[in-house]
C-alpha cells in the first residue's frame, strides 16, 4: 500500500454526492427547525396542540431526529465526502456505495419522520425508531463506513490528516453505539420491545445517548473544523501535536461520561461517580479542540472583521468551549441535583447544538456551496445578517432557558420554615412560562437565519452550474477547484 | 519533536482504526458489563408483578404518545422529592420495563408514584382537557385517546415476545391476554361510570382505559414496599 504512484491524469472527484447532501442537509435542517419551533410554541400555549399527529410527545422525535440525522449528520455527510476526497487526493472509493448513501439516508429520514409522526417510536431518545429503520440505518451505515475507508485505504497521500481521524472515530463508534443500544425483540413491523430492561435498559441507552452527542455533534464536527477552518482562513492548523494529545484523550474519555444523564437514579453509584469524574476529565479534551481551531486564526483575526464565514467558525467554537464547561459542571452531584429535569438541560444541549454544530455547519455549507456549483456566493452581505440574526436567537434561546431551569429547579426544591414543600408542581410550570415564551421567540430567529442562508444558496445555485468549467477557465479559480472539477 | 512517535501511525489506516477501536470500546465494557451481575439491578423487589395485559397495552400507548418527553419516573433520593412524590426509585422495580421510562425532563410532573394518587375518572377528565382540571396546565388534551377503541389484536404476541425476554408470563396469560384485558378494561369503565362520568359502548373500552389502568399501576409495589418498611423501622 505504500506504491503511491502520482496519478496519471488529474483526479475527478465526486462532487454529485456532495451537491445532493447540500441539498438534503439545508432541507431537513429547515424541516427540524420549524417543527423545534412549533414544539417551543405548543409548550407557552398548549392550545396550538393538534393531536393525533401534531401534539408535543409525537413532534419533539421528529425535531429532534430531523435535525440530528438530517441536518447535522447531512452537513457531515457533504463535508466528508466533499473532503475526504481532496484529503486523500482521489475519488471516493465506489460512487455507488456513495448513490446508496445518498439515497439510503435520505429514505431513512422521511422514514423517521412519517412513523414517528404516526407513533411508531421506541420512546429512547435519539434512538427512537422501530427496528426496520434500525436495520436500514444500520446497512447504510456500514455502506459509508466502507465508503469511507475505502477511500482512505486507496489513498494517494500517505500522512492522514487530524480531520480524518475525528471521521474514523465516528465511523467506528457510531455503528458500535447504534448496533448495541438498538438490540430489541420484535412484536410486529413497528413495534418492538428493548433487549435491556430497567436500569441497564437506562445504562446503555445514556452511554448511547451521551455519546450520540459525542461522536454525531462532536468529533465529526471537530473534523469539519480540521478540514474548514484552516481553509476559510488561509492558515494551517495552530498545532499538530494539541490535535494528536486532544484527540486520542477526547475519545478515550468520552465514552466513559454516559452515566452523568443518571445521577440520583437507581444506577448504582459507583457508575454514576464515573460519569461525573470523565465528564470533569472532558473539559481538557474538549478546550484543547475549541483552543487548535480560536488559535490557527493567530494573524489572521483582521479577517475576522470582513468575512462572515470566519465568524461563525469563531462564534461556534466559543460556543463548543462554553457547552463542554458547562457540561462537566451539570455533571457534579450537587448541581445536577438542580439542573437534572429541568430546562437548564435542554439550553445546555442547544448552546452545543445551535452554536457549536449549526454555526460549524452554516459556515462549512457556505464554503462548499459555490465550489460545487462554480461560482461565488450570491450575497456575502446576506451570511452576514444570517450570522448575526442567529446569534442574537442563540442568546435568546439559552439564556431564558438559565433562568427558567434554575428557576424550576430552586422552586422544587424551595421548603417554608416547617419543612413542607413551598411550591406546587404547577405553580412551576407558571413560573417559568414567560421563558418558554422568549425561548421560542430566540428560536424563531435562528429559524429565520436559516431561510435567509436557504434564500441565499438558492440563489447562489441558480448563478451557478454543477458542470464544471472548461479546463482553460480553471486557471484563475480558487484552489479548492483545482485539479478537478 | 515530541510527537515524531505518532507519525507511523498517521500513515497507516488500519493501525490507526484499530487503535480507535481500543479506545472508544474500554469504557463501554467497564460500565455496562458488570451492572449484569449485581444483585440489586436484576431482582425485584417484593411484591413486584409483570404489567397485566391492559397494562401492557396503556404502557405502549404512553410510549406512542411521546408522554415520557415530559412526564419523567424517576424519583431522586431527595427529601423535597419523597415528600413530593413518594419513595424514591430503586433499580428493583423497573426489571419489567421495556424500555425503561426514567425520561429526561420534568415539563410535568414525576409518575413513578402515580397509582393511587387520582381516582380514574380524575385521568378520564384530565385526558379529555387537562385544563378541566387545572387551568394552568400545558399538557396537550388527549381526548381522541378516549374515542379511539383499544385494539387488542397484539396483546397476546406482545406478552409472548416479553416472556421471550423473561417476563414470567403463563401460557394461559398469554393466549387469554385479549379477554383479560377486556375485563380489565370493564372493572375501569364501571369506576368511571361510578363516578359519574357516561360513556358509550367505545369509550368504555378506548385507549384512554388502558393507559389509565397503567398508570394506576405505576409505583404499587414500591408503596407497599414502603409501608412495610415503615413498620419494622418502628419495631426497631
Amino acid at each position: 500500500m505504500d506504491d503511491r504512484s502520482a496519478p496519471a491524469g488529474p483526479v475527478i472527484y465526486d462532487m454529485g454526492v456532495v451537491r445532493g447532501f447540500a441539498i438534503s442537509t439545508l432541507l431537513w435542517g429547515g424541516v427540524g427547525m420549524l417543527v423545534g419551533l412549533l414544539a417551543a410554541i405548543q409548550l407557552a400555549w398548549p392550545e396550538l396542540n393538534f393531536p393525533p399527529y401534531l401534539h408535543f410527545g409525537r413532534i419533539r422525535p421528529v425535531h429532534t431526529n430531523a435535525v440530528i440525522f438530517g441536518f447535522t449528520l447531512g452537513a457531515v455527510f457533504t463535508g466528508t465526502y466533499y473532503a475526504v476526497q481532496r484529503l486523500c487526493r482521489v475519488r471516493m472509493y465506489s460512487d455507488l456505495l456513495s448513490r446508496i448513501n445518498l439515497w439510503g439516508w435520505n429514505a431513512i429520514i422521511v422514514a423517521a419522520a412519517v412513523t414517528l409522526l404516526l407513533g411508531k417510536t421506541t420512546s429512547k431518545e435519539y434512538a427512537e425508531l422501530e427496528w426496520p429503520i434500525d436495520i436500514a440505518i444500520a446497512v447504510v451505515w456500514v455502506v459509508y463506513g466502507i465508503n469511507f475507508l475505502g477511500t482512505i485505504a486507496i489513498r494517494r497521500e500517505r500522512q492522514m490528516y487530524a480531520a480524518l481521524w475525528f471521521w474514523i472515530a465516528t465511523v467506528l463508534t457510531i455503528a458500535m453505539l447504534h448496533i448495541v443500544n438498538s438490540m430489541a425483540l420484535p412484536v410486529s413491523m413497528w413495534k418492538s420491545y428493548s433487549a435491556y430492561a430497567g436500569v441497564h435498559d437506562a445504562n446503555i441507552q445514556w452511554w448511547y445517548g451521551h455519546n450520540a452527542v459525542g461522536f454525531l455533534l462532536t468529533t465529526p464536527i471537530l473534523g469539519l473544523m480540521y478540514y474548514f477552518l484552516p481553509k476559510q482562513a488561509g492558515r494551517p492548523i495552530f498545532s499538530h501535536r494539541l490535535s494528536i494529545l486532544h484527540f486520542w484523550s477526547l475519545i478515550f474519555i468520552y465514552i466513559w461520561a454516559g452515566p452523568h444523564h443518571l445521577i440520583y437514579s437507581p444506577l448504582p453509584d459507583w457508575a454514576q461517580t464515573f460519569g461525573a469524574a470523565f465528564s470533569v476529565m472532558l473539559i481538557l479534551p474538549s478546550w484543547g479542540g475549541m483552543l487548535n481551531g480560536l488559535l490557527t486564526l493567530r494573524g489572521a483575526w483582521d479577517r475576522v472583521r470582513t468575512d462572515p464565514l470566519l465568524k461563525m467558525f469563531v462564534v461556534g467554537l466559543t460556543f463548543y468551549g462554553m457547552s463542554t464547561f458547562e457540561g462537566p459542571m451539570m455533571a457534579l452531584k450537587t448541581v445536577n441535583s438542580l439542573s437534572h429535569f429541568t430546562n437548564w438541560t435542554i439550553g445546555h444541549v442547544h448552546s452545543g447544538a445551535l452554536g457549536w454544530v449549526g454555526l460549524t455547519s452554516f459556515a462549512v455549507l457556505y464554503y462548499i456551496v459555490p465550489r460545487l456549483w462554480h461560482t461565488s456566493l450570491y450575497s456575502v452581505r446576506l451570511a452576514e445578517v444570517h450570522f448575526w440574526v442567529a446569534t442574537l436567537g442563540l442568546v435568546l434561546y439559552v439564556t431564558p432557558m438559565w433562568v427558567s431551569g434554575v428557576t424550576q429547579g430552586l422552586m422544587w426544591r424551595a421548603v417554608n420554615p416547617d419543612g413542607s414543600l413551598a411550591y406546587t408542581f404547577i405553580e412551576t410550570v407558571s413560573a417559568i412560562r414567560i421563558y418558554d415564551v422568549i425561548r421560542a421567540f430566540g428560536g424563531a430567529l435562528f429559524v429565520g437565519g436559516a431561510f435567509i442562508m436557504f434564500y441565499n444558496v438558492w440563489m447562489t445555485i441558480r448563478q451557478g452550474t454543477a458542470e464544471a468549467p472548461a479546463p482553460d477557465a480553471l486557471a484563475g479559480a480558487a484552489p479548492a477547484v483545482a485539479g478537478g472539477r | 519533536m515530541a510527537y515524531e512517535w505518532h507519525r507511523p501511525i498517521e500513515g497507516r489506516w488500519i493501525s490507526f482504526t484499530a487503535l480507535t477501536f481500543l479506545a472508544i470500546v474500554v469504557g463501554g465494557l467497564v460500565l455496562l458489563i458488570p451492572p449484569f451481575y449485581m444483585q440489586g439491578t436484576i431482582e425485584p423487589v417484593e411484591g413486584m408483578r409483570p404489567y397485566s395485559a391492559l397494562e401492557v397495552e396503556g404502557r405502549d400507548i404512553y410510549i406512542r404518545e411521546g408522554c415520557n418527553t415530559c412526564h419523567s419516573q424517576m424519583v431522586r433520593p431527595f427529601k423535597t422529592e419523597t415528600d413530593r412524590y413518594g419513595h424514591y426509585s430503586v433499580a428493583g422495580e423497573s426489571i419489567y420495563d421495556r424500555p425503561f421510562l426514567w425520561g429526561s425532563r420534568r415539563t410535568g410532573p414525576d409518575l413513578a408514584r402515580a397509582g393511587g394518587r387520582y381516582p380514574d375518572s380524575w385521568h378520564w377528565l384530565h385526558f379529555v382537557d387537562p385544563r378541566n382540571i387545572e387551568p394552568r396546565s400545558n399538557m396537550p388534551a388527549f381526548e381522541f385517546l378516549t374515542e379511539r377503541p383499544l385494539d387488542t389484536s397484539l396483546t397476546s404476541r406482545r406478552l409472548a415476545t416479553l416472556r421471550r425476554l423473561g417476563h414470567p408470563y403463563s401460557d394461559a396469560e398469554i393466549s387469554g391476554a385479549a379477554q383479560a384485558a377486556a375485563r380489565q378494561a370493564e372493572s375501569v369503565a364501571a369506576s368511571l361510570r361510578a363516578d359519574g362520568i357516561a360513556l358509550d359502548e367505545t369509550q368504555a373500552r378506548s385507549e384512554a382505559i388502558a393507559l389509565i389502568a397503567y398508570l394506576q399501576s405505576l409505583g404499587r409495589a414500591m408503596k407497599q414496599q414502603a409501608a412495610t418498611t415503615a413498620l419494622v423501622g418502628e419495631a426497631r
